[in-house]
């Protein structure tokens, strides 16, 4: 574990928000040109956006030539009416974002992949043959966005009831508007 | 004896035959009535997606475990839990058995699933520390560490020194207290039921520390966006060291008791294996990586707080088994101590919030006689703090591993998303390899030694 990569651009942290297609660390740029991705840095941290179709083959290519050796994390956001939104530009805005975190240990560097989920096709390639630890995570997207992830081994429900109707975290499911009902009740209460 | 074992290989093969305990008619004359009577009412009340174990190649791949073709006659599907006193809380492990031995397992979750991601949507920034914590109810600083820690990051305000050491050292008490748990669960589990008594006895002591400094047992909501809630209490330092003395004095009794203990070592030591490459497979950290001679401690590879200034170890072992990881545990409990001894001996003096007059409310004596004074802090506390709109991921290292927080703003006051990356998540995807081919007995020593904690696992 080199001391050097420790070192990210911590100054720029507010400035770097701005949305400018910046190019963050040689990673990021390594992405860029393979996959067609958009890179900025976010808080010190080097994010990457690409395009979904490509999900698992970024992965692949983390692992095999970067060194990438943990998918820390797999998570969804849904930007449904949110203006603020910050993008690079070139990134086509699309209603769900499923997010992708990567640990280097080898490097001691961590990257965020971004990629955009449009809401009529909510799909993308799983990364669980490459990485088997997002496994539960890509069963929690599924879960709770609705998002599927294709070539995932068991993607099934995780958190709710396997008979639950629509998808919680999605902006539209309003908390209060679920009836309560338990399984095998013959009516709804 | 024989009889019994031959009725349950009946019952085995049967339900077998089609993979699934819903069909498991079988023809064996006398059990055939009852057994499909249980298989009706299991398939009314369960669900194919949660009852089947995936059998395609892929997962064959992933979880590393060879496929039992041959042995598929004599294989039984149990359940271990949702209400098993062994599984710590509300975790359901699926378990194929073969006689006596775990063939294949797989941990079924979402029992105490409670929305608290789609919580977090609705709380403010400044109540959503109180949300975080009680996700990991055992180390619930950690979680209002890593939501602050992200929450600071996008608004991107500085901790004043003393603020850091004092988060520094209260998560590092809590540590202690968590392992203290773990300690006891652990030899209740393994059937050391004296341990669940020293380890609940020395735990007290932590939280009444942890009480007396923040007011609260548990869900403590004592670090805040900026800062933390309140400065340390007269006579803090004498409280704190007679605390780790009284624990120090407890673990080393543990020591003695159990770590040279033939029976606890035969029933440990071995059980359970795991290698590194599995680890980084299936994204486990904390104590479970780091037994298998694996380093990596976020304390010390990515410093936060004041970690780089203090000295401490990481502690680390090479086998990766249950015996190991209960090592680790009880190891750095002391490391622990020595971080919050050093923390005692070096707290700096100064602010313990940041003086943000965005962020925090103003002191308590400003409020009597200032009206701005008092609206300002009552509009902090009602309509929160608005944080620019961005996106950011915290880690920090609690006492399961890695836990995370990614954080979405959208300029308002209240997070657009809020994500906890909770290690006992993950940590629950080792129960494939490491049950693997143990015997049931074991797969309950395997369980408690992941020490998850189901609140932080289903948010």
């Amino acid at each position: 574990m080199s001391d050097e990569v420790r070192e990210q651009p911590h100054d720029e942290t507010m400035t770097a928000d701005a949305g400018s297609a910046t190019i963050a660390d040689e990673v990021a740029a390594a992405l860029c040109e393979r996959f067609g991705a958009a890179s900025r840095v976010s808080c010190g941290q080097t994010v990457v956006y690409a395009p979904r179709e490509r999900a698992a083959e970024i992965a692949s290519y983390l692992r095999d030539h970067e060194q990438f050796t943990m998918c820390v994390d797999v998570t969804a956001v849904d930007h449904l009416g949110n203006p603020a939104r910050v993008l690079p530009e070139r990134v086509g805005a699309e209603r769900f974002e499923v997010v992708a975190n990567y640990l280097s240990h080898v490097r001691n560097r961590r990257i965020r992949v971004i990629h955009q989920v449009p809401e009529s096709e909510p799909n993308l390639p799983s990364i669980t043959p490459v990485y088997a630890g997002a496994n539960f995570a890509e069963r929690e997207v599924f879960d709770l966005f609705g998002i599927s992830f294709d070539g995932h081994p068991d993607l099934t429900r995780i958190l709710m009831p396997d008979d639950w109707d629509g998808h919680p975290l999605r902006k539209d499911f309003g908390p209060a508007r679920v009836p309560v009902t338990f399984k095998g009740d013959p009516s709804p209460r | 004896m024989s009889d019994a074992s031959g009725k349950s290989g009946e019952l085995a093969s049967a339900t077998s035959k089609s993979g699934e305990l819903a069909s498991a008619t079988s023809k064996s004359g006398e059990l055939a009535s009852a057994t499909s009577r249980t298989a009706s009412r299991l398939r009314h009340q369960t669900d194919e997606g949660a009852q089947k174990l995936a059998r395609s190649e892929q997962e064959l791949v992933i979880t590393g475990a060879p496929w039992p073709d041959d042995q598929l006659g004599d294989t039984m599907l149990i359940n271990m839990g949702p209400q098993h006193p062994s599984t710590h809380g509300v975790l359901r492990i699926m378990m194929e058995l073969d006689s006596e031995e775990v063939v294949r397992a797989k941990a079924v979750i979402g029992y105490l699933h409670t929305g608290m991601e789609k919580t977090a949507e609705e709380l403010t920034y400044v109540q959503g520390a109180t949300n975080v914590t009680r996700m990991d109810y055992a180390s619930p600083l950690s979680n209002e560490l890593v939501f602050c820690m992200a929450a600071e990051q996008l608004l991107g305000i500085e901790v004043p020194e003393r603020a850091q050491w004092i988060r520094m050292m209260l998560v590092e008490v809590n540590r202690i207290s968590s392992h203290l748990l773990f300690q006891a669960t652990n030899g209740m589990d393994i059937g050391a039921v004296s341990m669940m008594l020293y380890g609940w006895r020395e735990r007290e002591e932590t939280l009444r520390l942890l009480e007396k400094i923040t007011g609260l047992r548990m869900n403590h909501n004592y670090v805040r966006v900026g800062g933390v809630a309140a400065d340390l209490p007269d006579g803090w330092q004498d409280d704190v060291l007679e605390t780790l003395d009284k624990v120090e004095h407890g673990v080393r009794e543990y020591d003695e008791l159990l770590t040279e203990n033939p029976i606890w070592q035969s029933r440990l030591v071995g059980i359970g294996p795991i290698t590194t490459q599995e680890c980084l497979d299936l994204s486990i950290t904390g104590p479970i990586l780091r037994s298998t001679g694996f380093a990596w401690d976020l304390r010390k590879a990515q410093p936060y707080l004041k970690y780089d200034d203090v000295d401490f170890d990481v502690v680390y072992t090479t086998n990766g088994d249950v015996y190991d990881r209960w090592r680790i545990r009880m190891e750095e409990i002391f490391e622990s101590a020595k971080i919050v001894r050093q923390c005692v001996e070096r707290m700096p003096k100064g602010d313990w919030r940041a003086l943000d007059a965005k962020v925090t409310p103003p002191p308590r004596a400003r409020i009597d006689e200032s009206m701005e004074a008092l609206i300002h802090h009552f509009k902090l506390f009602t309509e929160g703090f608005k944080v620019p709109a961005g996106e950011t991921y915290a880690a920090v290292e609690s006492p399961r591993g890695e836990i995370g927080c990614y954080l979405v703003s959208d300029g308002s006051s209240k997070p657009l998303r809020m994500h906890i990356r909770g290690p006992s998540f993950y940590n629950l995807q080792s129960m494939g390899p490491m049950v693997r081919n143990a015997l049931v007995a074991d797969a309950v020593a395997i369980v408690s030694s992941v020490d998850p904690i189901m609140g932080e696992v289903d948010r």
